[in-house]
């Protein structure tokens, strides 16, 4: 056998161990599955309908998958909140294994759920007319893109779970800071007619870039019937994506592990 | 041959805001021994238990287990330790084996090994047949097994559980005095939490008795018992009307306040002459023309130490016969509150 560190390994069961729960819980799994096909659907045609046909709901699509695997980090509070309030948590901390697997197996099984998610949409997309029309290996990097995003935001929302007092905290506030977040982007709309600060915020927000940066690996249209995006974060799309989600991950890990080693069973 | 001490607390205290949970708790059990803590709601056992399986930080005051200090070598504890919690903490979306594989993985243990572990506890602990099934239909003493079984997956030389009979009914208690008991035998250290005072008298070689966070006193169960000095006279008088008159009697030759539960019409007072005061007991109810019936001397229960005690008598009660007790002398308990101090 080769060895696998202790914390890859413990997190890995942990991972087993909710992907098993999430696999026999079907609240969750309609949350993970039918939420993002109402997504698509509802934004492609709803806004997609009023704002430029065709093309616009191929727009829209990029800015719906990373919107929705946003979304997805409110799994990891309700995942981490349910086990901590039910006693597993102090079940593992009681046991001889690696402090971060309890937080690293949690996100990396709602990593495996968000990419249900984006399996489903893309399927849920190419139905209503969207197409991949970059060269494989972007399409392959914009996926991953995604999902690096999405694992970011995982390790945010592990951080909004551990630091809540109470579940129903944990719940509402990790799904309240989303709206703001995913709405003050270009994801839908113009970040150009917004006042200042909230230009400024929705030309440098993750969320904006990340979509952008899917968009181009894609092959899909950058704006449609908006001025053309001329910020640095716009023009870097790919890179700044990337490096915004390493940056998130950076600094929510240790926050999170540190907070970990305090949390006390609630 | 003296064995070592595989579990120590040294002045234990933790405040939880403005409570005080813990207020320099003291304790050790040696190998192969099994110590309870006995208290009753509220006392301070959960934080104790949570401190010693490192779940919690001590405000003060150090702890060991199994020669590993838990402040500032935790992961030697873990590795050293089971715990079953007052609450059972079962993954309800598991089988109950996917339950016991997950922990003897944790624990790291290899694949088949876990798998093998997981299936001699499910048969060990009557859950063979529910093994594959989800936890979620498991009723309360299974949840209990499953969750106890969790803490002997890696064969730890030490168990700590915490009430793991706490609402189990009298069968499932039985088989669960048992299976301790068969811990004990392969010789490992257990810690156990009660409020049952049968419960500590049947499986514990010593005991700790906890009160609002202070051990208040400390030793085996004889010991304890013959804190309480010496033997009890009982009797039940025939009318209610009868109880103050009987208990005015008994005063004059018990060495305490005779207790009266007046639901049972039973009277209970620490005598020091045995059968001499039985007799002479007798004789002057009689001559007060009180009937009795049921008289007779016992040796002190835990149940009678704990009311010594503490001055208050236990949630749960070993012989049914405690509601509505006088309270014991506030000097005794003081001097015997000194006793728990020392050992
Ligand atoms: N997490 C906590 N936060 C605040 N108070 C607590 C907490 N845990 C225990 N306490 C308090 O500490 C005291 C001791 O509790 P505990 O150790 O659970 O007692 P026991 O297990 O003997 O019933 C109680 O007064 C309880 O309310
Ligand atoms: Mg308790």
């Amino acid at each position: 056998m080769t060895v696998v560190p202790p914390s890859l390994r413990d997190s890995s069961v942990v991972a087993w161990r909710n992907l098993l729960n999430i696999k026999r819980n079907p609240d969750w799994l309609l949350s993970g599955t039918v939420q993002p096909i109402m997504f698509v659907l509802l934004f492609a045609f709803v806004f997609g309908g009023s704002l430029g046909g065709g093309r616009y709901r191929e727009f829209l699509i990029a800015g719906i998958f990373v919107q929705t695997v946003a979304f997805n980090s409110s799994f990891t509070v309700i995942g981490l909140t349910n086990d901590l309030q039910k006693g597993i948590v102090d079940r593992f901390r009681a046991l001889p294994m690696s402090r971060v697997a309890v937080l690293l197996g949690r996100t990396s099984s709602d990593l495996a759920v968000s990419l249900l998610s984006v399996v489903i949409m893309s399927l849920c997309g190419l139905l209503i007319g969207w197409r991949l029309r970059g060269d494989p290996t972007d399409v392959l990097t914009g996926y991953l893109v995604l999902l690096l995003f999405s694992f970011a935001m995982s390790w945010v929302g592990a951080f909004i779970g551990l630091i809540s007092r109470t579940v129903e905290v944990a719940q509402s506030a990790g799904l309240l800071w989303l709206f703001p977040v995913t709405f003050i982007s270009s994801v839908f709309v113009s970040a150009e007619s917004m006042p200042t600060p909230l230009r400024v915020f929705a030309r440098w927000n993750p969320i904006t870039v990340n979509a952008d940066a899917l968009r181009e690996l894609f092959g899909n249209p950058i704006r449609v019937g908006m001025p053309p995006p001329s910020s640095w974060p716009a023009e870097h799309a790919v890179p700044y994506a990337v490096g915004s989600s390493l940056v998130i991950i950076a600094v929510f890990v240790p926050l999170s592990v540190a907070r970990y080693r305090r949390v006390a069973s609630r | 041959m003296t064995s070592a001490t595989a579990i120590s607390a040294e002045s234990l205290v933790k405040n939880f805001g403005t409570n005080r949970a813990l207020d320099g708790v003291e304790f050790s059990a040696r190998e192969g021994r099994v110590l309870g803590l006995l208290g009753p709601n509220g006392a301070g056992k959960t934080t104790a238990v949570r401190i010693l399986t490192t779940l919690l930080r001590p405000d003060a005051g150090s702890a060991s287990v199994a020669g590993h200090d838990v402040l500032t070598e935790p992961h030697a504890v873990r590795r050293s330790i089971g715990l079953s919690g007052q609450y059972a903490a079962v993954d309800e979306n598991l089988t109950g084996r996917e339950n016991l594989y997950m922990v003897g993985r944790l624990y790291g243990m290899n694949r088949p090994d876990a798998r093998r572990r997981a299936g001699e506890l499910l048969d060990g602990f009557q859950l063979g047949e529910a093994g594959d099934r989800i936890a979620k239909g498991y009723s309360g003493g299974m949840r209990r097994r499953l969750d106890l079984a969790g803490a002997l997956v890696a064969r730890p030389p030490v168990v700590m559980l915490d009430e793991p009979t706490t609402g189990l009914d009298p069968r499932g208690r039985m088989d669960t005095w048992r299976l301790i008991a068969e811990l004990v035998d392969d010789g490992t250290t257990v810690l156990l939490t009660t409020q049952y005072l049968e419960e500590a008298d049947a499986l514990a070689d010593t005991i700790a008795v906890i009160d609002h966070g202070r051990v208040i006193a400390n030793g085996t169960s004889n010991e304890l018992k013959s804190l309480v000095g010496g033997e009890r006279l009982e009797l039940v008088v025939d009318e209610a009307t009868e109880l103050d008159t009987a208990a005015e009697v008994l005063a004059g030759i018990g060495s305490d306040t005779p207790r009266v539960d007046a639901q049972s019409r039973r009277l209970q007072v620490v005598v020091n002459d045995g059968s001499k005061s039985l007799i002479e007991a007798v004789r002057r109810l009689g001559d007060s023309g009180i009937e009795v019936h049921d008289v007779g001397l016992h040796r002190p229960t835990l149940d009678d130490a704990f009311l010594s005690l503490t001055g208050k008598p236990t949630e749960v009660s070993g012989n049914g016969g405690t509601t509505d007790v006088a309270e014991p002398e506030g000097a005794a308990t003081a001097e015997r509150a000194e006793w728990g101090g020392r050992q």
